[in-house]
């Protein structure tokens, strides 16, 4: 694949991504029903407390935590694969599979023929990491898919973000999308109007090139935005509209997510 | 580059997050007072530009593609203050909405790319391409080291976080509870690939867009060329009259460091290799030395070059300690503020230098 390929694919990915997101968190399921302030804390806490956690298997029941809230949410196993577990343990893997015998430590076995001490402090950082990062992702990618966007940076209010950064966050996501399909159109434009092969040079001119005319796009675009901010009478000051209520079942979740954290901060130490 | 989640614990992540708040408040006071009302439609959609150059997969020299961070170009374009909040905005949906680096990992992300990068991109770029003209080669050259040195900075302090996360945290069996490798594994892993790939990327990134504007738009390079400022160019200006109210919040940073100083006092053992030639004749420090060195013994005798060179100069302060102060806290915190304050007074008197130079260059006709 070459780099009109690989650029279209991640755009296509990302587009992919903000599709499943917005499907999963139409669907009604347990944590779609709750406060999203409730669970932005909330899954904040959980993932706090399986990073601070000093035992495994207190990382591992973080984890299992984890699977039941997609379970009860209707996230499919099959989707927090693609989305998670492999990438996260293909990289993450890769990065701990030497950390068994480069970390110094109790010798507990030798891999045969190699003859490479194996130790047992190894395999055990190997495992922290491993299970730390993929039960973290999980948590996170589990916030992500069963809240709408909106909804989480309102939520970002409760954790004191202050609201010009809210309002930049929400209205740079939007533009993210627009100026994709501004750079897909371009990449797909200039690969039809191709015949044969670009040398290396070549490619890297045209990709610093559509960089750049992305860039003068988007310096216009912002000085249009501005004008049309302007002409609906924006003055410089933001508002959000907080329009969240808080439910029974919502009081009931966060008082489960505080005690599980609590149990695994304590249990974890 | 993006660290996830996981990979540093807690309190390191609290510290990166302490470390860059001083830096988003004054980027952002110093942005939101040049742009006032522009601030915001100019820094979303940029925002959203860099994480879409983030996307772009950059053909490099030998067949291969790579992802550039695009700080560099930011940096030219925006001035580092703007694209410190650009490309922290950027980072921060990767990390919420698409799970391209952690939570808890953001401050981390940020202090590492945005942070460290904007600056060192900025100052590698002034210095090199000094009061080159805005179509000169010599920008395309200092954008592409600037690109180069920025990310590899960045790659830098991500590989030291790594590299102190086994020396700090640890569960009792001694196992690392983060990420395992120390700073003599974890450096060369990171570098040899941003040295390579990842700086060659955002190398042929910055150098690309530069001389692309250089053609087209050479007025988009204005705001980091000295000489000709537009009145938006002091977002980019370090030097402008506000500077005391927005590097306030690190004035602040300092103070409280400076008081903590004490803190050293705390330490257990002996800094490593920071021994003087009496050291190796006392007991006690020889038996500090031997551990700090993994029980290998010290040489009998002191080096004789360390022996020959250490009456060369006696410092004022030996061990944080003025001789006159009986109370080691006292001591190093006496210690702390005049170290600081020379630092401040040479910075001052050099700035102030290089402003009346300045002065000078640009009345003559």
């Amino acid at each position: 694949m070459n780099f009109f390929e690989r650029t279209l694919a991640g755009f296509l990915d990302a587009v992919e991504h903000a599709l499943d997101a917005e499907e999963v968190s139409q669907a009604n399921g347990l944590l779609q029903r709750l406060d999203p302030r409730v669970k932005v804390v909330g899954i904040l806490m959980l993932i706090i407390a399986a990073a601070m956690a000093h035992k495994f298997w207190v990382i591992g029941a973080v984890f299992v935590i984890a699977l039941i809230l997609a379970a009860s949410s209707r996230v499919s196993p099959l989707l927090l694969g693609k989305r998670v577990w492999i990438p996260v343990l293909l990289f993450t893997g890769i990065i701990a599979l030497p950390a068994p015998f480069v970390i110094p430590g109790q010798v507990i076995g030798r891999i045969p023929g190699l003859d490479w001490p194996l130790t047992a402090q190894g395999l055990a950082s190997a495992r922290y990491l491993v299970t730390r990062v993929e039960t973290a992702a999980t948590l996170s990618v589990l916030l992500i898919l069963s809240t709408p966007w909106t909804h989480v940076l309102k939520a970002l209010r409760v954790l004191r973000v202050p609201v010009v950064i809210v309002v930049i966050l929400g209205m740079a996501y939007r533009y993210i999308f627009l100026l994709i399909d501004s750079a897909r159109d371009m990449l797909e434009s200039r690969r039809s109007r191709m015949v044969g092969e670009m040398t290396g040079s070549d490619s890297r001119r045209l990709a610093a090139a559509s960089v750049g005319v992305l860039m003068s796009k988007t310096l216009q675009l912002s000085g249009d935005v501005y004008s049309a901010m302007l002409a609906r009478g924006f003055r410089g000051e933001v508002y959000m509209l907080d329009d969240f209520q808080t439910t029974a079942v919502d009081w009931i979740m966060l008082f489960c997510f505080v005690a599980i954290a609590a149990a695994a901060f304590y249990y974890g130490r | 580059m993006h660290i996830p989640d996981g990979y540093l614990s807690p309190s390191t992540c609290a510290v990166l997050y302490g470390a860059s708040a001083p830096f988003w408040y004054a980027a952002l006071q110093r942005v939101k007072a040049i742009l006032t009302t522009r601030l915001v439609p100019l820094l979303s959609v940029m925002a959203a530009l860099s994480f879409v150059i983030m996307m772009f997969n950059l053909p490099l020299p030998g067949g291969t593609t790579g992802h550039a961070v695009g700080v560099a170009i930011a940096t030219i374009i925006l001035g580092p203050w703007a694209s410190i909040l650009a490309i922290s905005i950027a980072l921060s949906i990767q990390a919420v909405f698409f799970g391209d680096g952690g939570i808890t990992t953001l401050g981390a992300n940020c202090f590492n790319m945005a942070i460290v990068g904007s600056l060192t991109a900025y100052a590698v770029y002034r210095i090199i391409a000094g009061r080159a003209a805005l179509t000169s080669p010599r920008r395309v050259m200092a954008a592409a080291l600037a690109g180069y040195t920025a990310i590899n900075a960045s790659a830098l302090c991500a590989a030291v976080e790594f590299g102190i996360q086994p020396i700090f945290f640890k569960d009792p069996s001694g196992a690392p509870l983060y990420a395992p490798y120390p700073l003599h594994i974890a450096i060369p892993a990171m570098m040899i690939g941003h040295l390579t790939f990842a700086g060659l990327a955002e190398l042929v990134l910055s150098a690309g867009v530069v001389a692309y504007f250089q053609r087209t738009n050479p007025s988009l390079l204005k705001l980091t060329a000295p000489g000709n400022l537009a009145p938006d160019d002091a977002i980019a200006d370090p030097g402008s009259q506000s500077l005391w109210h927005t590097l306030r919040p690190l004035w602040i940073g300092l103070a409280v460091l400076l008081v903590l100083t004490p803190l050293g006092i705390l330490a257990a053992g002996t800094a490593w290799g920071e021994w003087s030639a009496r050291d190796f004749s006392n007991l006690q420090t020889r038996e500090k030395m031997a551990i700090a060195s993994r029980h290998t013994a010290p040489p009998a005798q002191p080096p004789r070059g360390l022996e020959r060179l250490s009456s060369l100069w006696t410092a004022p302060f030996p061990q944080y300690a003025p001789s006159f102060v009986h109370r080691p806290a006292m001591g190093y915190a006496l210690s702390g503020m005049f170290g600081a304050g020379a630092i401040i007074l040479v910075s001052l008197i050099a700035g102030s230098l290089a402003a009346r130079g300045k002065r000078k260059g640009s009345q003559e006709p």
